[in-house]
């Protein structure tokens, strides 16, 4: 098998005295979908956020493509095809849709270098069309969406930018069940195309038919990795809570 | 034009189209066409805002970056003083770089102590506040310094240019720019990122602490340029010059409908209130209002104006 996408070595993560992460280990290749899964305050938002730069792990290790990642901070690891949906959604909600889709990236044109409103606006729509997320226009602010269109919103731009990794986190939370569906059929498209997905959910029934494998955080300990096709819901729910093993 | 302009700053962004029509025409049915309705009074309206109109333009990057910077009439008189001291046995250039570079230098060192002291900008700016208009006071010995460079003063005052005056060109070329780059540019998309959501700003790979120092520089830098126009338009430099712009400035941009809290803006509304507030101040005195009456009443306008442009129905 080829190198994973991303290696985590022994990662501990500590806020102050308090442990969130005690010694998780994954590897992550292309093509493949691992759920993390565990109860409230398990870490899981913790452990994407170290992978993405936002907070560097107190020890351990963080290989991309074999090779040693240090992010100074989250714009690094998007430069390297990393890409995110926070729980928080992270989008500026004052500003339209289409600046919210290029926060941070914005093509400019001419020798001023002035913003490219029409081909973000473009560029959105098509997006927004191909990905089926039912928005009123590319230009509405954020503000004013559900929480459902702009969790789509955010979703959108994660797919767009992400080349290699793509990690979610609860994505589909504030989603109907159709929206669901259409996100879900998008995380598989995103495997399709041999991205290395890692999604945190706290429905099951998502997990089981999303991922590959899954893993269990519970306090900030590894509890351990099953493959999706060799376990359960039981096995699942009783490595979440220790009941029952 | 109007429904598009409606559309896009909601009913919010046209109150100070309003107010400024409103008080218009209180002025002009109250005062009438003896002192107020006349050109020389009405261009003089916007010859005396120019520098307060440079000032918010700075002010509007400020606070859209979710930023406040009390400090700016301070550094108007600061930079005025250092032009006006460095023009007494130095070329004009040295004057205009002097003052500028005063303000920019006055921003930075703002800009420093919030962005990456994480310090908050309302304490920051309130300290050197009082330590810039100390040090303009310490440095003009509390005595107004002339101005007697004739290029300065025609360029930055009294001159025109095509029969355009100076203070004219000024105020529109600060809004020109103003404008320009903080609706066009990426810089203005980041100022109002930051401001807005500074974490999703920072994940999105903006440099948060970057954006912040910038507009507080850029604010001391047009506080710098105001300085230099009041310089021009009076021919002296004085400790005082700017010390009431404070207050005028941020009531100026807050009714031109540029958000408190950051994210939202428009340097066109600042530049329609910042007139708006010099109309006020002019119409107040001419109908011959006492001083004291004249700060009692502008204040309470200011307040009611401020209070109805937050009055934002999606807070
Ligand atoms: N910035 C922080 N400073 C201090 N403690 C933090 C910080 N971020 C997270 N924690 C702590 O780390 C632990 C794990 O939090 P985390 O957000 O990773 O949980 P989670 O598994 O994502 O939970 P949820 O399912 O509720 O989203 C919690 O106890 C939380 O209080
Ligand atoms: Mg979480």
């Amino acid at each position: 098998m080829s190198n994973p996408v991303l290696q985590l070595k022994n990662i501990h993560k500590a806020f102050g005295g308090v442990t969130a992460i005690e010694n998780f280990s994954l590897d992550l290749h292309s093509g493949e979908v691992v759920a993390l899964v565990g109860d409230n305050g398990a870490g899981k938002s913790t452990l994407i956020k170290m992978i993405s730069g936002v907070h560097p792990p107190t020890s351990g290790e963080i290989l991309l493509d074999g090779q040693p990642a240090s992010f100074a901070d989250a714009s690094v690891a998007r430069e390297r095809g990393i890409e995110v949906v926070y729980q928080d959604l992270a989008l500026a909600d004052q500003q339209p849709v289409y600046m919210n889709l290029f926060l941070g990236r914005e093509p400019v044109k001419g020798p001023l270098r002035l913003l490219d409103r029409n081909r973000m606006i473009a560029e959105t729509e098509a997006l927004v069309k191909e990905l089926d997320v039912r928005i009123p226009s590319s230009r509405a602010t954020i503000r004013d969406l559900s929480g459902g269109q702009r969790q789509g919103v955010a979703i959108a731009r994660a797919t767009h930018w992400a080349k290699k990794l793509i990690l979610l986190d609860e994505p589909t939370a504030a989603l109907g069940v159709a929206e669901t569906g259409r996100v879900e059929a998008t995380i598989s498209g995103l495997k399709a195309r041999n991205l290395a997905i890692l999604i945190i959910s706290h429905s099951l029934d998502q997990v089981f038919r999303l991922s590959d494998r899954i893993c269990v955080l519970r306090r900030g300990v590894q509890i351990g990795i099953r493959e999706t096709a060799k376990t359960d819901k039981n096995e699942i729910v009783s490595m979440i809570t220790g009941v029952g093993q | 034009m109007l429904s598009t302009l409606t559309s896009r700053t909601g009913l919010q962004g046209l109150i100070v189209y309003a107010g400024f029509v409103l008080i218009f025409l209180f002025f002009a049915a109250t005062l009438g066409s003896e002192s107020f309705l006349t050109t020389k009074n009405l261009a003089n309206i916007v010859l005396q805002t120019a520098p307060a109109t440079v000032m918010a333009v700075g002010l509007v990057f400020v606070l859209s970056a979710g930023e406040i910077d009390l400090s700016f009439g301070a550094i108007v008189a600061l930079a005025a003083l250092v032009a006006a001291i460095a023009m007494r046995n130095q070329p004009m250039i040295v004057g205009v770089l002097a003052g500028l570079g005063s303000g920019a230098a006055a921003g930075a060192v703002n800009g420093l102590l919030v962005a990456y002291g994480r310090l908050p900008s309302f304490l920051v700016t309130l300290a050197t506040m009082g330590v810039i208009a100390g040090i303009g006071r310490s440095i003009s010995d509390l005595q107004s310094i002339p101005v007697i460079s004739p290029g300065f003063i025609s360029f930055f005052g009294g001159g025109s240019l095509a029969g355009i005056p100076s203070l004219i060109i000024w105020t529109l070329a600060a809004i020109a720019f103003g404008h320009l780059v903080y609706r066009q540019t990426r810089f203005g998309a980041h100022v109002l990122a930051v401001g807005d959501n500074p974490r999703a700003a920072l994940v999105s790979g903006i440099k948060v602490a970057r954006i912040r120092l910038s507009v507080l520089i850029l604010s001391g830098a047009c506080a710098g340029l105001a300085g230099l126009l009041y310089a021009g338009r009076l021919q002296s430099a004085r400790y005082t010059l700017g010390e009431s712009d404070l207050m005028t400035v941020i009531a100026a941009v807050i009714v031109g409908g540029t958000a408190l809290n950051g994210g939202k803006g428009t340097i066109f509304g600042a530049l329609v209130g910042s007139l708006m507030m010099g109309m006020l101040n002019n119409g107040l005195i001419l109908m011959g209002l006492s001083v004291s009456y004249q700060m009692i009443i502008k204040g309470l306008i200011v307040l009611v104006a401020v209070a109805i442009s937050l009055r934002d129905p999606n807070r």
